[in-house]
């Protein structure tokens, strides 16, 4: 995986295998700390200690299809070769939370990639799911900005309506990327 | 919190559909699914899904909904993509990449007629 927002959908996918209702998925650019963090949280089945531990083996998975789950020691070697690591709670019944952080500057970093595309995807895939996406970007001067995306409006005025409706997706499109695009530096030449 | 403006559009845009009746779609509700494990993402689902998703919103095609599945149990074939037409039987394609998934939106989901060249035998 060559992106750290593939590695996010990826992850979220498991959230959804959990029978979560609430997902959030928070992304933290932070040049002024030189850490980059994502992580998801979900409030899905979770998983007893013995498993938790499992999870970091690449031969385990919960999954009948196959016999390996790479998604979590994908995420946590790509996390410690960029001078992080990656945490992961949860308690059977509760949820779980996976916390990936690397070093913003590091040269082994993996790129975070299209954030947008992989907000948009989870959220038109899973309409069942709650969907709570958040961007923060702190710049060197520790000045901050954020965009927040919380699915519970959109749902509420579209009603029974699909997301995937053309003129839907595509102001759903525009709300996620003018939103991301508002936290980036404008740049004068 | 999504800005106003756009509730506000898609406030409009579901009132328009509801005055068109078009809310269930008329051509008998096509599904496709993407296959979205470790294993889809690592060989370009998402890009896949993006391209089905730019082509419905720039053909303004009604009436298909897109989600999403786990892993099939058929790595090597992936980006794998399910198209499922009212009551026909399924089709699954092996190694939709952005553009054959471009030509199944329009030779299959749009024209009825399935692209052979990617059918898996399932």
């Amino acid at each position: 995986m060559r992106e750290i927002a593939l590695h996010l959908l990826d992850i979220a996918e498991n959230s959804v295998a959990a029978e979560s209702r609430t997902i959030c998925m928070d992304v933290s650019e932070d040049l002024q700390n030189d850490w980059l963090k994502v992580s998801i949280k979900d409030d899905g089945r979770g998983m007893d200690a013995e498993i938790a531990k499992q999870v970091f083996d690449p031969f385990y998975t919960t999954r009948a299809t196959r016999k390996v789950g790479l998604g979590v020691p994908l995420l946590k070697l790509a996390a410690e070769s960029a001078g992080g690591g990656l945490t992961l709670e949860t308690e059977s019944g509760k949820g779980t939370h996976v916390e990936a952080a690397f070093r913003h500057s590091h040269i082994d970093r993996m790129p975070l990639g299209d954030v947008g595309v992989t907000m948009l995807t989870l959220l038109i895939s899973y309409p069942h799911i709650h969907w709570m996406f958040r961007y923060r970007l702190t710049q060197k001067d520790g000045a901050a900005k954020e965009f927040e995306l919380d699915d519970d409006e959109i749902k509420s005025v579209l009603g029974e309506m699909s997301l995937t409706e053309p003129e839907v997706l595509r102001i759903l499109r525009g709300m996620i990327e003018e939103g991301i695009d508002a936290l980036m530096p404008q740049f004068v030449y | 919190m999504p800005a106003i403006k756009s509730l506000e559009e898609l406030k409009r845009v579901r009132e328009e559909a509801l005055a068109k009746k078009q809310m269930k779609s008329a051509p008998g509700n096509i599904q496709v699914i993407v296959a979205m494990g470790t294993c889809g993402i690592a060989a370009g689902a998402r890009d896949t899904m993006k391209s089905i998703l730019s082509f419905i919103e720039s053909q303004q095609l009604s009436g298909v909904t897109v989600t999403q599945t786990g892993c099939m149990g058929l790595c090597e074939q992936e980006p794998i993509v399910q198209v499922i037409i009212g009551d026909q039987p399924k089709v699954v394609y092996g190694k939709v990449n952005a553009e054959v998934a471009s030509q199944i939106m329009k030779q299959h989901v749009q024209s009825g007629m399935p692209v052979k060249d990617y059918v898996l035998p399932i």
